[in-house]
């Protein structure tokens, strides 16, 4: 039944992983240029939507073998701790605390208590698009 | 010392129950238990020396203090005798279900964490000053008891019968609420202590007679006073413990302590002294009445509880009489208040010891059908002395602690006829009449319980298993309950000096100020008076009329089922079941287009209506920017794709034309320069176009008579609307601003307090970092869901095999 798209499944095979840097690229960014951890949610699952349709469900199952659900839940998990991480420091609910260091090789760098948070949000968005897609891809 | 922390003593012990029970397993999880109610009940009985002097003592613990909520525990002589009740029997009760409860067979762990969690509710009504607070734990006494009486779950009637008491004690612990806010909005506090003082000024009040009904309600509903006593019988379904434990000595007191604790706030009125005495004696005989039509052993004794209650509620009632005379010490009716207490304590004891007689009856015979049993006397004669014990106390004869408590309700009930205040004096009359006849039935089931199960003759072909007496353990408990009826005969007024007045002063606080002037003094023997004589008729007529019972028992049998309010309660039930399911269905088609309708619709009067009600309607054009070129290419685009939505022929073309919107839209982004919202629009899109391939199989096919989707004039009109709506919200919000753009206050915060250059991000990650949390929460649910519509699908085979 599936036509034979080796092109397809070439360049597949090649845009994923750019896909999948720019996914990570953006995510770092976000905190000062545009990008965050929804959009790289949404890079990542895109990257994984795209081996799906150039190859099938059970292969991407055998090349990428993750529990969507428990991602999702441990990104909701991560993102309830590190807003209520707060509350230990008597600080109110959901304040973020950052700093700067010098960082061999990156310089100057801010690091943020929110992008704990971002991953969280990562990991959900990952998590729920991707247990949705394959729930349905799956069903017959 | 902050003793408000041992009443989540036994929820803490709780936690540990299932691990006990699992890693434990030789031991019964009821001797861990048991540690609990004893370790309680001595700290508890320490504290008895200052309530014998009249004083209290106060702990507390701020829950919510933004909204002054705070778990405020108070022991005075009324909440530390109810305190000792609750840990005392249930001591007796965990130790007596260790032997009731086999430990192989019975899911303890359940159990347990159930009556535990029980303990704490009820400590925490009891102790609680603090009227939020004690809903709260009056609420988590009707759940634990749902999950008591339901424990044997995969029974029919358990779950009945569960349910059937949630229903009736929530729906009158709600009304309660109602009540506890009126009071609160009167007083202006919650404490339960200040509002005892305001109670002149609160009976002017308007709302004072709601809160007295509605506080009444929630009493009557949880004590099982008339008409909402149907719940108490089917309640009967629990294990045997828990019967006893909750069903008789301390939850069902639960309206009763609420009553007595704020009889200073309402006893002014008229109307609660009716009410309470008369629905509290009205009652007392039904539940005497019915009790002799059952035929199981628990559901005598349910009635009989329920019987019970009325008799103390109504003493409850006439003690507010104590409000209106002069100088009480000199009259009758000092004795209603003495008496309520006084037979609370012998209620608890005599009836905790016959429920776990019945129980052990129905352990060692196998049924508790009064029918079929029969002659038990030499089989089982030490339950048999202890039955012959609780209900001779319970019938009201010497030398059991029931008698002297029978006796000064009996004066207090005849002191009522003196009473001209209310109608009293006309009506009053009807008061000892009543009391003497319950008393009479009572009288009767009371023997009607002992001699049909242990005289006459023995039926051993009927029962289930061969009787004999039960193992020594199961006795412990109702012996020891047995001998503190008599004991109490003989020590009356030790037990009036350390229980009963203290709990009278907090019952009466206006009349009394330390429990020795609570100048009653109890005898056994006070000489030929009215009371006498009425006793002696009980007993005269009792017995005649238990001699002849098999001769008019059965005319109960005529009263027909379809006129009772157990009919009445499955009607309004089934009623508003199939009720709520009809309406239901009326707009629940399973249609999403109709779903959408609906919400569309809405949106539309909604937003409309109050764009135009509140002249919120503006336009303004002065500060837009000129429309580009690109601006006009996209738009066309955009119209162009949708349209090509609404009239393509196949389900493909739909699908990318709708990604085609999205593209538009994200390009629109693109020239206004948010590129965030492009990025996310763009791989949005993407997906959901994935997502919709992905779903194509499954979506039903477009109907190959009907080429186009016809077109409905309904639809149109909502689509159309919801354009407007949007529209014109759209051009009011950027026509008119009140208040100065919150963006400025971004671009001066983003770097210097939140650390971040990029607002976008910043605004989901931090500032409205709740909205992020509860949407990703959303997004979690969505998944969630559709995991179990699509693999969990119920084939309709399955399922349906609750009951064993």
């Amino acid at each position: 039944m599936r036509t034979n798209d080796v092109m397809l499944q070439t360049a597949t095979k090649v845009v994923t992983f750019i896909i999948l840097m720019f996914a990570v690229h953006i995510f770092f960014a976000g905190h000062y240029t545009p990008g965050g951890g929804f959009v790289g949610g949404l890079l990542t699952t895109s990257a994984i939507v795209l081996l799906m349709l150039a190859f099938d469900i059970e292969t991407v199952k055998k090349i990428l073998p993750l529990n969507y659900v428990t991602m999702t839940a441990v990104g909701l998990l991560l993102a309830l701790a590190t807003a209520s991480a707060s509350i230990i420091f008597d600080v109110p609910f959901f304040t973020h605390a950052y700093d700067y260091f010098e960082l061999p090789l990156f310089g100057k760098t801010s690091l943020h208590s929110a992008l704990l948070f971002d991953i969280g949000v990562y990991l959900v968005v990952v998590g729920v698009t991707m247990t949705i897609i394959q729930t349905i891809g799956e069903d017959e | 010392m902050s003793f408000v922390f041992l009443i989540f003593l036994p929820l803490l012990a709780a936690l540990f129950i299932p691990l006990l029970f699992k890693k434990v397993g030789k031991i019964h999880t009821g001797w861990f238990v048991l540690i609990v109610p004893v370790i309680l009940f001595i700290y508890y009985a320490s504290l008895l020396p200052t309530t014998i002097a009249g004083g209290n003592l106060v702990s507390e613990f701020q829950w919510i203090p933004s909204l002054d909520i705070a778990f405020v525990a108070y022991i005075d002589g009324l909440s530390l005798l109810f305190t000792l009740l609750i840990t005392g029997i249930g001591a007796l009760v965990v130790l007596y279900s260790i032997f009731y409860l086999d430990k192989h067979r019975e899911q303890l762990h359940n159990f347990y964490v159930y009556l535990l969690m029980f303990m704490t509710a009820m400590l925490g009504i009891v102790q609680s000053d603090h009227l939020i607070t004690l809903y709260l734990f009056w609420e988590l006494t009707s759940i634990s008891s749902f999950l008591l009486i339901g424990y044997w779950y995969t029974r029919d009637r358990s779950r009945f019968g569960a349910l059937k008491s949630m229903m009736i004690t929530v729906f009158g612990g709600l009304m309660m609420l109602g009540g506890f806010v009126l009071l609160s909005i009167m007083g202006n506090t919650y404490s339960i202590r200040e509002l005892i003082p305001q109670a002149p000024q609160l009976a002017t009040h308007d709302f004072f007679i709601w809160a007295l009904v509605l506080v009444l309600l929630g009493a009557f509903t949880k004590s099982a006073q008339f008409p909402f006593y149907i719940w108490l019988p089917d309640a009967m379904e629990a294990p045997t413990p828990v019967s006893a434990y909750l069903h008789s000595a301390t939850m069902v007191k639960a309206g009763l302590y609420l009553v007595a604790r704020l009889t200073p706030v309402f006893a002014i009125s008229g109307t609660w002294m009716w009410l309470v005495a008369g629905v509290g004696l009205f009652t007392m005989f039904w539940g005497s009445f019915f009790a002799l039509k059952q035929k199981d052993l628990k559901g005598i004794l349910a009635f009989s509880t329920v019987s019970q209650l009325g008799l103390i509620m109504s003493l409850l009632g006439a003690s507010a009489a104590g409000y209106h005379i002069d100088n009480i010490a000199e009259t009758t009716f000092k004795y209603a208040g003495f008496a309520a207490i006084f037979h609370l304590i012998n209620h608890a004891v005599f009836k905790g010891s016959l429920f776990m007689i019945a129980g052990i009856i129905d352990h060692e015979t196998g049924t508790r059908d009064i029918r079929k049993l029969g002659g038990l006397m030499s089989l089982m004669p030490i339950s048999f002395t202890v039955a012959m014990i609780g209900a001779f106390s319970m019938a009201g004869l010497p030398p059991f602690g029931g008698f002297l408590s029978k006796e000064m309700f009996l004066t207090a009930m005849l002191s009522l006829t003196e009473f001209d205040l209310f109608s009293m004096d006309v009506w009053g009359v009807l008061f000892p009449i009543v009391a003497w006849l319950g008393s009479v039935f009572t009288f009767i089931y009371s023997f009607y319980f002992v001699f049909h199960t242990f005289a006459g003759e023995h039926k051993p072909d009927q029962l289930p298993k061969p009787a004999h007496e039960a193992p020594i353990g199961m006795l412990i408990s109702p012996v020891f309950l047995a001998l503190l009826v008599i004991v109490i005969f003989f020590i009356p007024n030790i037990v009036g000096d350390w229980l009963v007045k203290p709990a009278v002063m907090a019952i009466q606080p206006f009349l009394y100020s330390s429990p020795g002037e609570v100048d009653v003094h109890v005898s056994a023997w006070h000489g030929f008076n009215t009371e006498l004589f009425m006793t002696l008729g009980i007993f005269a007529v009792g017995g005649l009329m238990f001699w002849t019972l098999h001769k008019w028992q059965r005319s109960y049998d005529r009263f027909p089922d379809s006129v009772s309010l157990n009919a009445l309660y499955d009607n309004l039930m089934f009623l508003s079941d199939t009720g709520a399911n009809r309406f239901s269905k009326l707009y629940m088609t399973g249609f999403i287009r109709s779903y959408l309708v609906y919400m569309f619709s809405f949106v539309v009067i909604i937003v409309l209506g109050t764009l135009f009600l509140t002249e919120a309607f503006a336009y303004d054009v002065t500060n837009l920017a000129p429309i580009g070129f690109y601006e006009i290419v996209i738009l066309i685009a955009l119209i162009g794709s949708t349209l090509t939505i609404l009239f393509s022929k196949s389900r493909l073309t739909a699908i990318i034309a709708l990604g085609a919107v999205g593209y538009s839209v994200a390009l629109f982004f693109v020239i206004f320069r948010a590129p965030d919202l492009a990025l996310t629009q763009l791989v949005i899109e993407t997906i959901s176009v994935a997502l919709f391939l992905l779903a194509f199989y499954h979506l039903p096919q477009i109907s190959r008579k009907e080429e186009r989707m016809r077109f409905r004039l309904g639809n149109a009109v909502i689509a159309l609307g919801v354009g407007v709506t949007m529209t014109l919200v759209a051009l009011s919000a950027h026509s008119q601003k009140f208040l100065p753009s919150i963006s400025e206050f971004y671009k001066e915060t983003v770097y210097s307090e939140a650390g971040g250059g990029n607002i976008v991000n910043v605004i989901l990650v931090d500032y409205r970092g709740f909205d992020t949390l509860f949407e990703i929460a959303v997004l979690g649910i969505a998944g969630i869901g559709i995991i179990t519509m699509i693999k969990l699908r119920l084939t309709k085979k399955e399922g349906q095999h609750e009951n064993k």
